[in-house]
């Protein structure tokens, strides 16, 4: 466990992840009593690697997520009413419930999605950083896919693309080591994910994606020198799903045991543990922290379920965009 | 007025385009050093730039998503395509991203792209590089759908195309690019409504594209055959302006779609059964409909003239509507 600079950076860091947590835990109460329907994709196990990454970004950067991106959007900034209302497919949502969890979306923080295709939120990734970058604008953006998304094409032409044109994206490479219940050995060749960012001349990090102070120090790093010029980085978090990977998912092709031992490596108890052992955080604390977090989940959900359904006379709205002015950003 | 080439009117389009708005850039295989694979953009490089002309490697997939997030990112990209054919490898970013980003998103995130691409036969070039799939395409909702077919077409519709603020996909005929005609219009023109090409009271013929040759040669044979026949060019295939369609075959009874498509699941079956929906009772015969054969393009010349449309097939089809 690397320790966050600052106590009080470090309890920020240790209560986003909290809220994540614990909203996708209040998630599964609500999947269970239909609330919530569809494929619901919890990050449970890999919050730090969400919460990190955001730390290092500004707020013109862009975010370019997947569909397992809850984490990513309360990290990001986007209000937990918003994104609870959306998983309810409420028109509070931050798609008007059009999205639902997979398919998050906010303009004012640049997170463009909530991507469900598996790799094909790169191309989007590359495309937002030359925009910036024929704008003149030193932004970075950051672009989330996991293990799996290594193995489709597009995440190679990306990768090339990004590179060739030196472009201002940090790749986060969130490897929980499954593509659904394909494990990455079974997947891909080369299970050393570093090399293929080695081989399109991309420097590269691996981090424990169990330790957010380790994600936050790689991602800044990585920022700086992208923001200096330093062309496309690719940042690797080895991390984990303690749940399975939607909720139709029996998880039969994990070992129970390799559950409970990345479980040990719980990247909020590790932090929590580590600022408890320097009197940073007090149970005390601990606990003022989870009830705050409690109420802010209360208040999401009846925030969420105070919400209003999209008329059905819109159902069409959006398909394209209506008269007046729009501008892309 | 001045005589040039739809090649010609297709670069000025594009040159007026990066010169009225610094947000335009073309990006695709071969548009810079190489001049275009259809020589389009010959010339352009030197005149704009590397950053305003982007060589693309071969990754339809990477360089079109990169088009739409150039676009969700302010700019206002032309992603050029060498062949309708290859853009299947960038499928998912025009179906799955260009045309659903602004519904998934609330109305939140438009995509101001433009997509040029070539299509249809004629040229001998075979299996893989010659059909003429935008039918496909006009089935998603969320994408405007092009299909210019003139020279006036050519040099006005790309600038409309930029400013709508939802992705528009252009289709080119590759057979129409040695084409030389009057410009008549060096300004925009409507991207919205089909044109009616020539007037008739007989039978109207619907085409687009490559096939709007096809319909006036037919009309030239049928009207020495004392037949008026009135040609309609849809120009947008998405959404279909079926308005100009159903006036035409109101006054007309008769109609014949001419698609290089092929016929099964096709834009042609669109147009027939939006003409039976809405105006049965104004036909006097039934809708026919004159497309490619159900065949892989062929390479050898005699065989690909006769698995396209004809002027003769659509001769012999309004003959038969009218026996």
């Amino acid at each position: 466990m690397t320790a966050p600079d600052g106590a009080d950076h470090a309890l920020h860091l240790l209560r986003q992840m909290l809220r994540i947590r614990r909203f996708e835990e209040r998630c599964v109460e609500l999947y269970s009593r239909s609330a919530i329907r569809g494929f619901l994709h919890l990050g449970i196990g890999e919050e730090a690697c969400a919460v990190g990454v955001m730390e290092a970004l500004g707020p013109e950067d862009a975010v370019v997520a997947t569909y397992r991106e809850h984490g990513h959007a309360l990290a990001r900034g986007i209000s937990m009413r918003a994104t609870m209302a959306e998983l309810e497919g409420k028109l509070e949502g931050t798609s008007r419930g059009r999205g639902g969890s997979m398919h998050i979306f906010d303009a004012a923080t640049r997170f463009y999605g909530g991507n469900a295709i598996v790799g094909g939120g790169l191309p989007l990734a590359v495309g937002l950083a030359l925009a910036d970058h024929l704008q003149g604008r030193p932004h970075v953006t950051a672009c989330f896919f996991g293990d799996g998304a290594v193995a489709e094409g597009e995440f190679h032409e990306s990768m090339n693309l990004a590179a060739l044109w030196h472009l201002p994206v940090l790749f986060c490479c969130e490897n929980n080591l499954y593509a659904m219940g394909t494990a990455i050995g079974l997947a891909q060749s080369e299970t050393d994910l570093s090399l293929k960012a080695a081989s399109y001349r991309m420097p590269s990090w691996d981090v424990d994606g169990m330790d957010v102070a380790a994600v936050e120090d790689g991602a800044r790093l990585a920022c700086e020198a992208i923001r200096d010029g330093g062309g496309p980085h690719f940042l690797e978090m080895r991390t984990y799903r303690f749940r399975a990977h939607s909720m139709y998912d029996s998880d039969r092709y994990r070992d129970k045991d390799e559950i409970e031992r990345w479980k040990e490596r719980d990247p909020i108890t590790a932090l929590s543990t580590a600022l408890g052992a320097t009197g940073a955080l007090d149970e005390g604390d601990l606990d003022r922290m989870e009830s705050e977090i409690d109420a802010e989940i209360d208040d999401a959900i009846a925030f969420a379920e105070a919400g209003s359904l999209e008329a059905v006379s819109d159902l069409e709205r959006f398909v394209t965009s209506e008269p007046g002015p729009r501008e892309g950003r | 007025m001045s005589v040039i080439t739809y090649r010609e009117a297709m670069r000025e389009a594009i040159r007026d385009a990066l010169v009225r708005d610094d947000r335009v850039f073309l990006m695709g295989e071969d548009v810079g050093r190489y001049g275009g694979c259809y020589a389009v953009s010959l010339g352009l490089l030197e005149e704009f730039g590397h950053e305003r002309i982007r060589d693309a490697p071969l990754s339809e997939s990477a360089f079109v998503g990169a088009g739409i997030g150039a676009a969700l990112g302010g700019m206002r990209p032309i992603v050029e395509i060498m062949t309708v054919n290859f853009s299947l490898l960038a499928l998912d970013q025009i179906m799955n991203n260009a045309a659903t980003l602004l519904y998934m998103s609330g109305g939140q995130f438009s995509v101001p792209i433009v997509i040029r691409m070539t299509t249809g036969a004629g040229r001998q070039l075979a299996a893989q590089h010659s059909h003429s799939l935008e039918g496909w395409y006009t089935h998603i909702p969320g994408l405007r759908v092009l299909a210019p077919a003139t020279i006036d077409d050519a040099r006005g519709m790309l600038w409309p195309s930029l400013c709508d603020p939802d992705p528009v996909l252009v289709f080119e005929n590759g057979a129409l690019y040695n084409v030389e005609g009057e410009l008549t219009e060096t300004g925009a023109v409507d991207i919205t409504s089909a044109a009616v090409r020539r007037r008739g009271d007989d039978v109207t013929i619907i085409a687009y594209g490559g096939t709007l040759r096809t319909a006036l040669g037919a009309a030239e044979v049928l009207a020495d055959e004392g037949v008026a026949a009135e040609v309609v060019d849809l120009r947008s295939l998405r959404p279909l302006d079926t308005g100009t369609i159903l006036a035409s075959v109101g006054r007309t009874h008769r109609a014949v779609v001419v698609d290089e498509g092929w016929r099964s699941g096709s834009l042609s079956a669109e147009i027939a059964c939006r003409i039976t929906e809405e105006a049965f009772y104004d036909l006097d015969a039934p809708v026919a409909r004159v497309c490619s054969a159900e065949v892989p393009m062929p390479y050898a010349k005699h065989l690909e003239d006769a698995a396209l449309p004809q002027p003769e097939k659509v001769v012999d089809a309004v003959r038969r509507l009218e026996a």
